[in-house]
């Protein structure tokens, strides 16, 4: 279970980002926090790794207390914690491979990481989450060969071969197409269950974080103005976090259509190799 | 305001009184600086020997042809050793450029404060002294010959790469950083992981362009006695065997072009 | 389904080149050109020991250096090297601007492209040094060949740049321009000056630097400036005058850095 006390984010510019923010997500929770752009939504699942220290409040992962770790204590911390984001954020001239392994940094020395020396089963693992993904045909190719949505799988993969507690994910569909959104976002749910993992995943698109989240967190101005079940999400609801603007066509429930299976693709790159 | 309404007419200038007079006025300042820069030099001057120069000029240039072919044969271990300076000179160079590029750096100095300004005066002083003047040092220091010469160059790179290196540094994508940092990797990891991929190519990139830099430059050391075909060069401008310096300048001309295409096609490779 | 046999699939991370013929024989060659360059070097190794306790003596002079005794030498050859450099380079740039124009492929007809082309090529290709040997033969020991050197030499640098800047300018707003009717100066004035300016002054600055750099060395054949009080310090031994130059040296360089980065960020 991951809790925010009293969270609370000054920037040095002044910009107060979070203003006390107390939160509890449980494990096993996929939980949506959305918000307009310059809510805070970045920065506090930022608190929570501390790429972005925290002015004042407590944060405690499975009654580990965060806020107060020391650069190592913080290092093996940061393990149990896997990080999606926007951009993909892959080490671009890197292999996907590397970039798959480079989530296991947190716990080899430096001289295996430094000569590709992962532990065999390190590799297996990669192998695994690749082929999970679809993936496990293009090990070798640079990271900057790939399409947006397949490098999102591998900044996936990354997270996930920490052996995470908890999912920080970062607008993962912000740079994709409706698509591939939607799959990214799929699998990411379906990964969470697979692996009882919980997650706080950032997001712009409502009627995504409805379809694919079991509770929507919404942040206006660095506080929490909803926090509820997917279908509270009302017009006056939207407008209290958004401001005011025509609602109705956006939560108009939408049919899930049929879309690309991803289970499909592993069995298909398997036949083409 | 360029634009000034009379009661008859709206008036446009391309600029206002006041920046008018402030251009004017510094053009005013910057000729005046040339002219009195100008006079100084030419009180050194003897115009006699300046008038006479392109006579001269002709003279010498009638006495240079035909090159003598037949000197080559002593220039073959002088190119050698001009190419092992520059070649040398650079691969130490950019050996410890490296590390000082990182001290260098904003976002991956240790010490902003200490390390940082230290990292600085060291690419500083290394740059603004030229080639020959760190040959002139370490000829009086460790005696003449092609060591002085190789270090020489390396001083004289280690501020360029390191220059370059760490600007290419402080451009990096902090996010692909930040990503691995959050994996829990430990500062050398996040430094192998993260920082060094991105800049690889723009390292290799700076030690090829500054190689190519450096065969021009090895061609010259000899003058003061560090090795290399500056060497001979010097030699036979003070025996006035004019044919054997056209053969020279004819070969620096030769290895010039051949390093800068050379160095284009490594660079086209790499990128 | 493939989780069985992928127990056993092993990884390395693939190679930079691929083909091991060429990598290996990449590093043998490398190694052997080492061995070879080292071998060849032909070291006095007892000169050099001699030389560590003069080395020592050298940098221990930096602490302080000595500016009193020669301070007459060092602010004439200063003050020299400072004229010298700013003559040369306004005189350089202000024969390069029509150099460079012709060396534009976009702008020139083809012979006067090639003759410029030429001209630039010479000029770029010899060192300053080997310019400034023959400029003192020609006209005399003194400012004025270092001057003519680097001159020479700024004509390259700066002809062959602006050529490459007006080649990548924007078409179309020269286009726009020409189609006003406008004649070719005219032209000049208003298409080509405003794309190519702001970077050209920034380089102008930094030529400015270079020249400063090389007039400290011309002297060493006789060209003037800086270079030949340097040149009799390190004759006498006198590290401590020579530590006062170049820190003097290494003073003005990092001055003239600055206020450029200053002119710059000014004139954009
Ligand atoms: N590095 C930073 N320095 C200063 N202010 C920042 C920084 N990052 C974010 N902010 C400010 O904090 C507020 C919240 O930003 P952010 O967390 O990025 O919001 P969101 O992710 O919801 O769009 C904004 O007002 C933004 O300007
Ligand atoms: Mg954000």
């Amino acid at each position: 279970m991951l809790r925010l006390v009293d969270l609370v984010k000054q920037y040095k510019t002044g910009d107060t980002a979070l203003k006390g923010v107390n939160l509890e997500v449980p494990d096993g929770q996929v939980m949506a926090l959305i918000g307009p752009s310059g809510a805070g939504k970045s920065t506090l699942i930022r608190c929570v790794n501390r790429l972005v220290e925290p002015t004042s409040g407590k944060i405690s992962l499975n009654d580990m207390e965060l806020t107060s770790l020391s650069q190592g204590q913080l290092r093996r911390a940061r393990r149990r914690m896997g990080m999606i984001f926007q951009e993909y954020a892959l080490v671009e001239r890197l292999t996907v491979m590397e970039n798959v392994l480079s989530g296991r940094l947190g716990y080899v020395p430096f001289w295996r990481s430094y000569f590709r020396k992962f532990p065999q089963s390190d590799i297996d693992e990669a192998f695994r989450l690749l082929a999970r993904v679809g993936l496990d045909h293009m090990v070798d190719k640079r990271a900057d060969e790939l399409s947006g949505g397949q490098r999102q799988r591998v900044g996936i993969c990354r997270a996930l071969i920490q052996q995470p507690e908890l999912l920080l994910v970062d607008e993962p569909t912000a740079s994709l197409d409706p698509k591939t959104s939607r799959q990214i976002m799929r699998l990411i749910k379906e990964l969470c269950e697979e692996r009882k993992l919980s997650a706080i995943i950032n997001i712009h698109d409502v009627l995504l974080a409805q379809m694919f989240a079991e509770r929507i967190v919404g942040l206006q101005l660095g506080e929490i103005v909803y926090d509820g079940p997917p279908d509270g999400l009302t017009p006056d609801v939207l407008t209290q976090i958004y401001g005011e603007e025509d609602w109705e066509a956006t939560i108009e429930k939408v049919d899930e259509d049929e879309e690309e299976d991803l289970d499909a693709a592993p069995k298909r790159a398997a036949g083409s190799e | 305001m360029p634009v000034t309404e009379t009661a008859s007419d709206k008036l446009w200038k391309r600029r206002d009184r006041k920046t008018q007079l402030t251009v004017w006025g510094v053009q005013f300042v910057c000729l005046m600086i040339f002219v009195y820069c100008w006079s100084l030099v030419s009180e050194k001057t003897i115009w006699e020997f300046v008038y006479d120069a392109p006579r001269q000029a002709g003279d010498m240039a009638s006495r240079m042809v035909p090159p003598a072919w037949d000197y080559m044969d002593k220039l073959w271990l002088a190119i050698w050793d001009t190419i092992n300076i520059a070649t040398l000179g650079t691969l130490m160079a950019v050996v410890m450029a490296f590390p000082i590029a990182f001290l260098a750096a904003r976002n991956t100095t240790p010490s902003v404060v200490f390390v940082r300004p230290i990292a600085l005066f060291i690419i500083v002083s290394s740059r603004s002294i030229n080639s020959l003047l760190w040959a002139l040092m370490l000829v009086t220091i460790i005696g003449p010959g092609v060591m002085a010469g190789v270090l020489a160059i390396g001083f004289r790179s280690i501020g360029f790469c390191a220059k370059l290196l760490y600007e290419a540094i402080e451009e990096i994508d902090t996010t692909q950083v930040e990503a691995v940092t959050a994996t829990g990797a430990s500062g050398p990891q996040i430094l192998h992981y993260g920082i060094v991929p991105q800049i690889l190519p723009a390292f290799a990139g700076i030690s090829v362009f500054r190689w190519d830099i450096n065969i021009r430059e090895s061609t010259v050391l000899g003058l003061v006695g560090a090795g290399g075909i500056g060497l001979q060069l010097n030699a036979s401008i003070n025996n006035v065997a004019w044919t054997q310096v056209s053969l020279i300048l004819l070969v620096i001309l030769g290895t010039v072009i051949v390093s800068e295409w050379v160095s284009a096609k490594v660079r086209h490779a790499i990128i | 389904m493939n989780t069985a046999n992928m127990k056993s699939r092993t990884w390395k991370k693939p190679p930079f080149i691929e083909s091991p013929m060429l990598r290996w024989g990449l590093v043998v060659g490398g190694a052997f050109y080492l061995a070879l360059a080292f071998g060849t070097m032909d070291v006095n190794w007892g000169r050099v020991a001699d030389g560590i306790p003069r080395g020592q003596r050298f940098v221990s002079a930096f602490f302080p250096p000595d500016f009193v005794s020669r301070a007459g030498d060092i602010f004439d050859g200063i003050l020299e090297s400072l004229w010298i450099t700013i003559i040369s380079t306004v005189a350089g740039i202000a024969i390069s601007i029509p150099v460079g124009l012709g060396a534009a492929r976009n702008l020139s007809p083809r012979p006067v492209y090639l003759a410029s082309r030429a001209i630039l090529a010479i000029s770029r290709t010899f060192p300053e040094i080997i310019i400034a040997l023959f400029a003192v033969k020609l006209f005399g020991f003194g400012p004025f060949a270092g001057f003519i050197a680097l001159s020479v030499g700024t004509v390259g640098f700066y002809g062959k740049l602006l050529a490459e800047d007006i080649e990548d300018m924007d078409p179309s707003q020269a286009e726009a321009v020409r189609a006003t009717g406008a004649g070719w100066f005219q032209w000049l004035n208003y298409a080509v000056q405003p794309q190519v300016m702001p970077r050209m002054i920034g380089l102008g600055m930094y030529r400015l630097d270079i020249n400063f750099r090389e007039s400290a060395v011309v002297g060493i054949v006789g060209g003037g400036g800086i270079g030949a009080t340097l040149l009799t310090s390190f004759d006498r031994y006198e590290f401590d005058s020579a530590a006062a130059i170049l820190l003097v040296i290494i003073g003005i360089v990092m001055a003239v850095e600055y206020s450029s980065s200053y002119i710059r960020k000014w004139v954009q």
